[in-house]
């Protein structure tokens, strides 16, 4: 049987996996994707802890995430196209202009 | 009645800051014209209160607001004209006009013209609200503000340079009032602590609440408040040993020397002791009010003796006025307290005269004060030598001028008191003050003019100058008649002094004994100096000359023994425990925050990828620390 465990347990992996994209990866891409995975791992703890306590909540929170989602990534990428148009990059090291 | 009041409070405060206004713009004759016009307004009210006051014996008390209100701790601003109070008015608002009247002349050529008037007037304000104070609060508001008045007056050439004590005796304007404003605050330590002894034990500082309630207090409380309060005279009014200063104030401008050094804030000291005479006249305080006479009278010897041979035209003025203190103070502590105070309005007068008299010398003199190279002035300046010469004989005690009737008051209440040795002093000190005025006077204006070997040519005062210093000459000369009117009017509210039978019995041999010793003063100084000055080696060699002429010793003893360990210790301390452990603390505080800082400047690197592993990293700390915080609980 598949319990609340199995779903977080899972929702933990995802979450880690966008995390380490996150730290390791040096393409904004892909730290965009990484983010994806990070918000679908909460999405789905959500709708599994929602299912657990028969709480509808939790399912229309992880819509309302979906959602949000949806909307970040469309000004996201069009920000990211502009980046590449004025850099001919997405390369965080080579991005590096602030340094203190 | 009690706009009155305001109006001769107030008068000098917005003539202050009427001149504050043109203190950045070069001088303007109408700034010295307006604050004369509104000190003489300060005057006219005095004036009608006093009439008022001889007339109804009515005493005017105004409250014009709450001051400070904590628990059971109420002082309000309020004020007070009576018998006391309204003689000190009227003497200090009379002087201060006739001076800022002065003072538009002699000042005409200094740039600092307008502030000069500023700081004068404020001088007025702050004496008029220590003597109309209601309560000892008020009173020490007014004692700060002639500190801070005279500390800005002495100091007003502060751009003269420091010299050494063999040029100068004063080294600098700036060191002479850095020097009376520290004297002074250590006295006003005492004088604090007073205060607050009576605060203690009386819980009030209004006059009238303090004074009823004394009787019940134990001896030792009073005697420390008198000692305490009595210090805080000793230092306004210098007498030994903070008498110091008041020569060095010499520095400043004549004008200045003549009001606040002479007339008017340093006879605070005994209007403190006039004004808390049911105080020091109680039975217990006795042995303190002994003191006081003591040490005014040892002052009045002590500083006559070093006027005696003196070079310095001004400073010569000022140890007469310290020896003059000191009988102000003689007459406080034997009890006749009206005696003191009709000896300070007098004096108030012929010593404001005589200081302008000189004032208007140094004016002719391009600022020379030796009177060894002066001579024979009397031919340059009739009415200068006039004033001078009535202001020295007023001093001396010659009749019918106004010292005789003071001085000769306050001698023969000595010998009333069956203290011999005290009159004995006080008249020998009567000699000498004779001696040394007209020493100053015939080697000033009479015998060879010396003047002429430094190329100096002499010129009077201007006109208007030597007319609005007539009203001093005639009240110098007049003001002892008002003796007997005097008493009757102030001893409504001070203690009377009655002389006994015996003393009025001897009271012409008394009288003829104090101006013999006059007379005899004066003409020994005719005999020596009217011809010009014969100056001997031997004399000015000899032990006694020399010890007099350094004024014992007593700066360069203050000098050696208090400054100079003060100054090493100074710099002990601020070598090893300023700098190498406060300075350090400090210093290492602000290190580790540059060194932290710095170090974590590197995190900053401009590198997205940098900043959320640092953003991980911080959360996944927080994460820890919240997990052990629920877990420890």
């Amino acid at each position: 049987m598949i319990g609340l465990n199995h779903y977080l347990i899972i929702s933990g992996l995802l979450f880690a996996i966008g995390l380490m994209g996150v730290v390791r990866r040096k393409n904004l891409l892909m730290l965009f994707f990484s983010t994806e995975i990070m918000l679908n791992a909460a999405n789905i703890a959500l709708a599994a802890a929602g299912h657990f306590y028969n709480d509808l909540s939790g399912q229309m929170f992880a819509f309302f995430v979906i959602a949000i989602a949806a909307s970040e990534v469309a000004v996201g990428l069009g920000l990211l196209i502009l980046i590449y148009k004025k850099n001919g990059t997405l390369d965080l090291d080579d991005l590096a202009t602030m340094k203190g | 009645m009690e706009n009155l009041v305001y109006i001769a409070l107030f008068a000098p405060f917005v003539s202050s800051l009427f001149a504050l206004m043109f203190v950045m713009v070069p001088k303007q004759t109408f700034v010295g014209i307006v604050a004369s016009l509104l000190l003489f307004i300060s005057f006219l009210a005095s004036a009608t209160l006093a009439y008022h006051i001889a007339m109804t014996n009515e005493v005017i008390h105004v409250t014009m607001m709450d001051w400070i209100v904590v628990g059971d701790l109420s002082i309000p601003f309020g004020f007070v004209a009576d018998h006391v109070s309204v003689t000190m008015m009227v003497v200090v608002s009379l002087v201060s006009t006739v001076v800022h009247i002065y003072s538009i002349g002699y000042m005409d050529h200094d740039r600092s013209f307008n502030r000069f008037f500023s700081y004068l007037s404020a001088f007025v304000f702050s004496m008029m609200v220590l003597v109309m104070s209601d309560n000892f609060a008020g009173l020490f508001i007014g004692w700060e503000g002639v500190g801070v008045c005279s500390w800005l007056l002495i100091g007003f050439w502060y751009h003269k340079k420091d010299v050494t004590r063999d040029i100068n005796p004063s080294i600098s304007p700036s060191w002479a009032a850095n020097e009376a404003f520290i004297m002074n605050r250590i006295a006003d330590l005492g004088m604090l602590v007073g205060i607050f002894i009576i605060f203690w034990n009386t819980g009030s500082l209004q006059y009238d609440e303090v004074f009823p309630k004394l009787a019940e207090l134990s001896p030792v409380v009073l005697i420390t408040a008198a000692i305490a309060l009595f210090i805080g005279a000793m230092g306004k009014s210098a007498q030994f040993p903070l008498h110091t200063w008041l020569t060095d104030a010499m520095e400043g401008p004549t004008p200045v020397s003549a009001l606040i050094h002479a007339a008017t804030m340093v006879t605070a000291g005994v209007f403190l002791v006039i004004r808390a005479n049911p105080l020091f006249g109680m039975e217990e305080v006795a042995g303190v009010s002994y003191f006081i006479a003591s040490l005014g009278t040892f002052v009045a010897f002590f500083a006559a003796s070093m006027a005696l041979v003196n070079r310095d035209l001004k400073r010569i003025i000022a140890f007469s006025t310290l020896s003059q203190l000191g009988y102000m103070f003689a007459a406080a502590g034997l009890g006749a307290y009206w005696i003191a105070l009709f000896h300070l309005a007098a004096h108030a007068f012929f010593k404001a005269l005589l200081f302008l008299g000189a004032g208007n010398v140094m004016h002719a003199m391009h600022d020379e004060l030796d009177i060894f190279k002066m001579g024979a002035l009397r031919k340059k300046m009739r009415w200068t030598w006039l004033y001078m010469g009535l202001a020295s004989f007023a001093l001396a005690g010659i009749p019918p001028l106004a010292g005789f009737f003071s001085k000769d008051a306050i001698i023969e209440s000595a010998f009333n008191e069956g203290s011999l040795i005290l009159w004995a002093m006080l008249v020998i000190t009567a000699g000498m003050t004779a001696f040394y005025s007209f020493r100053q006077v015939f080697l000033t204006f009479h015998g060879d003019a010396r003047y002429k070997e430094f190329g100096i040519h002499p010129h009077e005062m201007y006109t208007y100058v030597l007319i609005g210093m007539s009203p001093l000459a005639i009240l110098a000369a007049i003001a002892g008649f008002g003796k007997d009117w005097f008493e009757g009017f102030i001893t409504n509210l001070l203690p009377e002094y009655e002389m006994s039978e015996h003393t009025h019995h001897l009271a012409s041999i008394l009288g003829a004994i104090v101006l013999a010793f006059a007379v005899g003063g004066i003409l020994l100084a005719a005999f020596k100096y009217i011809k010009g000055l014969k100056r001997s080696e031997k004399t000015e060699n000899s032990f006694i000359y020399r010890l007099l002429s350094n004024q014992y010793y007593i700066p360069q003893l203050y000098a050696e023994m208090i400054s100079k360990p003060y100054a090493e210790l100074s710099s002990i301390f601020w070598k090893s425990i300023d700098m190498k452990i406060v300075d350090a603390t400090v210093d290492a505080i602000a290190n580790v925050v540059y060194k932290s800082g710095d170090g974590s400047r590197k995190m900053q690197s401009g590198n997205l990828s940098n900043y959320l592993a640092w953003m991980v990293f911080g959360a996944v700390a927080l994460l820890i620390a919240a997990l052990i915080s629920s877990a420890i609980g």
